[in-house]
């Protein structure tokens, strides 16, 4: 298994720069995850370390070696597509031998390996079925014993659930999850969903026109967001973004928004001009008085929580509250924010501007 | 607007089941979601409602009156599908006055004039009534197909997972869209999909299918609260109810096999230990996995939560949901 230490990496095609200068770091045995819309670069990346492309600029080691510009049969690393592709003449045993029996591995040995493999991932009864006859879930695992089986020092995966329904979906990527909690394996996973990010990634790279935006732990970055376009990729509903203008100095511990004061963490550095306070849904709280207003315009029942758009001053904003809160549509209350989560962005550039909440996360952003 | 019923109503396609002896008031002016599985009969429902299918067995009445031997022409119901189909060489101001040209309704020009600007005023487009159609965002194009349905007037939209192929972001404004279109106009919607989350943000009432049968039917708290069986209450709710022997905790109502606890209904501190295995920082919650007597159970902790794999953590239930052998509610 194996450290991947990616360094400025770039790839062009012709005119069209799809990923620029990306630099970050994956540890020896770490589940990663790249997270953006589609178009930002992320499959590229994942092409570059996996060398089913070359970086036109940069450098990729895997366990201190640099890897580069070598084809991907030298990198030791196994690849799983969204789309798994299985042998459909073999029966499941051949399906996930065939890697090893075309490296020339003993026959005992393959047996064993096999063996090994299908007990991981819970698929000793299906080995002599074909594949032809096997439910989706099954496909699956068989394409992932076939990059297992292997034992490559990373598995690259390109939304490898993708094509599946929501609720098998989530089976899967616990099944996925929990393979990975038992092999350790070096684990790079591309995906456009910001949920199966959070929930299945140590870390993530946030990309978007393919540039890195923020590179962190699930956690950090939805707490601290590093620019407008994170704070608005992770989280759903996404944070609630207010306009307003304003300058801030080094140690300021407050803002104003139509006329209102609004307590904010220290801040560590100025700023002037069109500036946005960023607000998480969950950090609204409602309160029958209060002089920040809004009105109740919709409100949508989740169980345990509920979400509530309200109308204010600076647009529309929403609420994640407790679903025995009472909310009616039409109403007007009160608004407090929880001060010590709330991050200011530049408008302009997109950058959050440091304070005493998030310098930590972005001093090695 | 119409209330619609079904009575009873059953169809097979040969020796397998679309719906059987399904029983159903759409009252007027509601929001009813099918939800269920693929193969639950939803869009069965919604195609007998139409006129597209007819019942083996059963009545269907649009406005108190039987529809079972009308065309689909003549039930006055739109249909909204997955994939909208406009057509690409009509603007979108076209595209949204086509059903209304039709010459059996024989309107006059200035009539469809207002109504497509009523309708592209709801839906939030009028500035995109000149576009062609290709010109429009996935968002914007499944709404101009909604806007073809609001103008011809129906008694019943039915909508058969019209939200499904847009991305995440798109799907929550269009949730809340919709639901807001569907209150201004006082529209009565059947809206068939897969998606909890769709169906406990949008309806006024849940019914919910398994196997071509109704289960249940009430308000969307009802059924996240008072589920009549472990198939119900597995339905809604994210991360999924977690079901156990009641052995684990004893303490159960006679006749109950099965424990059902969502995640909130836990208490960590006290009860039976258990390890954590794993611990998900979702951002607005965090979920925690733990392992109890070799069940896996998903729980929630505090965001910022300590805990790590490996730790020992008390759990009981609270107000727990008990279950007998056919996963039936016990209360």
């Amino acid at each position: 298994m194996a450290q991947i230490v990616i360094k400025n990496l770039r790839k062009d095609f012709g005119e069209f720069t799809a990923v620029q200068a990306s630099s970050f770091t994956i540890e020896d045995g770490e589940f990663f995850m790249l997270l953006g819309p589609s178009g930002c670069g992320k499959t590229t990346t994942l092409r570059m370390i996996a060398g089913l492309e070359l970086p036109t600029s940069g450098e990729i080691f895997i366990d201190g070696e640099e890897v580069g510009q070598k084809p991907a049969s030298k990198r030791d690393i196994a690849f799983v597509f969204q789309m798994f592709a299985l042998y459909p003449h073999m029966n499941v045993r051949n399906n996930i031998s065939y890697p090893l029996k075309s490296q020339g591995m003993t026959k005992a040995r393959v047996t064993e390996r096999v063996a090994e493999v299908a007990r991981i991932l819970g698929i000793e009864d299906i080995l002599n079925r074909p594949v032809g006859g096997l439910s989706g879930g099954d496909r699956q695992r068989v394409a992932l014993g076939r990059a297992i089986v292997r034992e490559p020092k990373a598995f690259m995966m390109d939304e490898p659930l993708g094509a599946l329904d929501a609720e098998f979906r989530e089976h899967m990527s616990e099944e996925l999850r929990a393979l990975h909690d038992r092999m350790h394996a070096t684990t790079v996973y591309v995906t456009h969903d910001q949920l199966e990010a959070m929930q299945m990634g140590d870390k993530i790279v946030v990309m978007n026109h393919g540039v890195v935006e923020q590179f962190g732990t699930p956690q950090d970055i939805y707490d601290k967001p590093a620019t407008l376009f994170v704070a608005d990729f992770i989280g759903s509903p996404s944070m609630n973004f207010l306009d307003f203008t304003g300058s801030i100095a080094g140690g300021t511990t407050e803002v104003e928004l139509g006329g209102l004061k609004i307590a904010v963490p220290a801040q560590r550095e100025q700023c002037h001009g069109d500036l946005v306070l960023g607000v998480r849904p969950e950090h609204v709280e409602l309160a029958d008085n209060g002089e920040y207003r809004g009105e109740i315009l919709a409100t949508e029942y989740l169980g345990t929580t509920q979400i509530v758009t309200l109308k204010t001053t600076n647009g529309d904003l929403k609420a994640r509250i407790g679903s025995e809160q009472k909310a009616t549509v039409g109403e007007s209350v009160g608004l407090s924010f929880k001060s010590q989560t709330l991050t200011l962005f530049d408008r302009a550039s997109g950058r959050a501007i440091r304070s005493e909440l998030n310098e930590g996360v972005l001093a090695n952003g | 607007m119409a209330e619609v019923v079904l009575d009873n109503v059953t169809k097979n396609f040969g020796a397998d089941i679309g719906v059987e002896g399904i029983s159903l008031t759409v009252p007027d002016g509601a929001f009813v979601v099918l939800l269920g599985p693929t193969g639950a009969g939803k869009t069965t429902t919604l195609r007998l409602i139409s006129g597209l299918e007819k019942p083996d067995q059963g009545d269907i009445t649009i406005g108190g009156r039987s529809v079972i031997n009308d065309s689909p022409a003549a039930r006055n119901v739109a249909m909204v599908f997955q994939q909208y189909s406009l057509y690409p060489h009509l603007s979108v101001r076209d595209n949204l006055a086509f059903p209304l040209r039709s010459p059996i309704l024989n309107r006059s020009d200035d009539e469809i004039a207002r109504q497509v600007g009523e309708v592209a005023e709801v839906l939030q487009i009028s500035n995109k009534l000149e576009n062609k159609a290709t010109e429009l965002s996935g968002g914007e194009m499944q709404r101009v197909s909604i806007g073809r349905a609001l103008v011809r007037e129906p008694e019943i939209f039915l909508m058969d997972e019209p939200l499904s192929s847009l991305d995440a972001k798109l799907r929550s404004d269009l949730r809340v869209e919709l639901k807001r279109i569907q209150a201004s106009l006082g529209a009565t919607f059947l809206y068939v999909t897969h998606d909890q989350i769709e169906a406990m943000t949008m309806a006024t009432h849940v019914g919910v299918l398994d196997s071509g049968r109704l289960v249940q039917f009430g308000t969307p708290r009802e059924i996240y609260e008072n589920p009549v069986s472990i198939y119900v209450a597995s339905r809604l709710g994210q991360p999924r109810i977690n079901t156990l022997p009641v052995s684990v905790f004893g303490n159960a109502p006679s006749g109950a096999v099965t424990i059902g606890l969502r995640p909130e209904h836990i208490q960590q501190g006290e009860g039976k230990e258990s390890t954590v295995t794993r611990v998900e920082h979702l951002g607005d919650h965090t979920r925690l996995h733990v392992n109890l007597e070799n069940h896996d159970v998903i729980t929630l902790a505090d965001v910022h939560t300590d805990l790590r794999p490996g730790d020992k953590v008390a759990i009981q239930p609270r107000s727990p949901l008990f279950f007998d052998a056919n996963g039936v509610r016990i209360v």
